[in-house]
């Protein structure tokens, strides 16, 4: 990495000030007039949307084997997924998806 | 009894919010670990958590900045990851936009991935709470959520190195996020819709900035709406 700390300053305070224009955009600016129906539609649908999308190419490409399909992580993976749709329960998936993973890191290596 | 009712939404927040922390601690402190090695210093890197709080855009900073990029392309990048955070805006309105102009400026910088995911569920599960009620559960989830995160980068900083790989910390994101997903899918359109989003954005992977995540997300909620509209029929 070769840059001037100007150069890294301006990259925290642009991203910074852009992540927050992004975030105040719609609560902000818009405020309370009324939404069409149809609007609210498809935000209803926004969290499904944007979330397994986000994280699709994280689990079946994984930056820490170099994008190579890994079976600890996919099993977590899959684990973490099921629990969440029997149980209703975040904390429950995200720790049997957790118990998975380092089982079968330490098991399988 | 408003108050006693506010106080119990902000107690339910911060009790939906603990669990969160075993997630944003370990990514915060990976976060502290990855910059220290790029060569940031503890002060920048905190600049990072503290002035931007979006650590997959972070994460996507610190890498375009690794591979030597142009500032200008470094921080088009990691805004590109954040553009999602439009429709997370907009998502609050109908639940936040009777507030005043200062709280609702306040709570843009802390709608993050799990404030805004937790209390989207909250709500739907519960539409009857009052806007205080809804602003109090909010607050509760992000009263632990936002200082561990400022904290333990300096954490991960600190001790950088000398957490072995075999931590695999690398997939706390992904979990978090598949731990989210499951209770979110309640209808066959939601399904639909989560599909088109896995879908479309493999399929746009080739899209550059972040931007194909964008337009699966578009797709995703379209298909969601279609959906929904048909079964209503």
């Amino acid at each position: 990495m070769s840059y001037a700390p100007w150069q890294i300053w301006t990259v925290i305070l642009a991203l910074g000030a852009g992540t927050y224009l992004i975030r105040v955009s719609f609560l902000g600016l818009i405020g309370d007039r009324p939404m069409p129906p149809w609007l609210l539609r498809l935000l209803r649908y926004t969290p499904v949307a944007v979330i397994p999308g986000m994280v699709a190419p994280l689990v079946l490409f994984p930056a820490a084997t170099g994008g190579e399909p890994d079976l600890a992580r996919g099993m977590a993976a899959v684990v973490t997924l099921g629990l969440g749709l029997v149980t209703k329960n975040t904390l429950l998936a995200m720790a049997g998806g957790a118990a998975t993973l380092y089982s079968l890191l330490f098991l399988v290596g | 009894m408003a108050g006693s009712t506010v106080k119990s939404a902000y107690l339910r927040g911060l009790r939906d919010g603990a669990p969160f922390v075993l997630v944003v601690m370990p990514f915060s402190l990976l976060f502290g670990v990855v910059a220290m090695d790029a060569g940031l210093s503890l002060t920048e890197a905190m600049g990072f958590n503290v002035l931007v709080i979006a650590g997959a855009s972070q994460f996507a900073a610190i890498s375009q900045m690794n591979d030597n990029a142009p500032v200008l392309v470094v921080i088009a990048t990691a805004l590109a990851v954040n553009l999602r955070m439009a429709m997370y805006s907009a998502a609050l309105v109908p639940h936040f936009g009777a507030l005043p102009f200062w709280k609702r400026a306040v709570l843009a910088y802390l709608n993050v991935d799990q404030t805004y995911a937790a209390s989207v569920l909250e709500f739907e599960r519960r539409p009857e709470m009052s806007l205080d009620e809804k602003l109090g559960y909010f607050a509760g989830v992000a009263t632990p959520i936002i200082p561990v995160w400022y904290t333990f980068a300096i954490v991960g900083a600190l001790v950088g190195g000398a957490i072995p790989d075999a931590f695999a910390l690398d997939f706390a994101m992904p979990i978090t996020f598949l731990a989210l997903i499951g209770p979110m899918l309640k209808s066959l359109a939601h399904v639909a819709a989560a599909l088109t989003s896995i879908v479309a954005a493999l399929a746009l992977a080739f899209v550059p900035w972040g931007m194909g995540l964008l337009l699966a997300a578009a797709c995703a909620m379209v298909v969601g709406a279609a959906v929904e509209g048909w079964m209503e029929r």
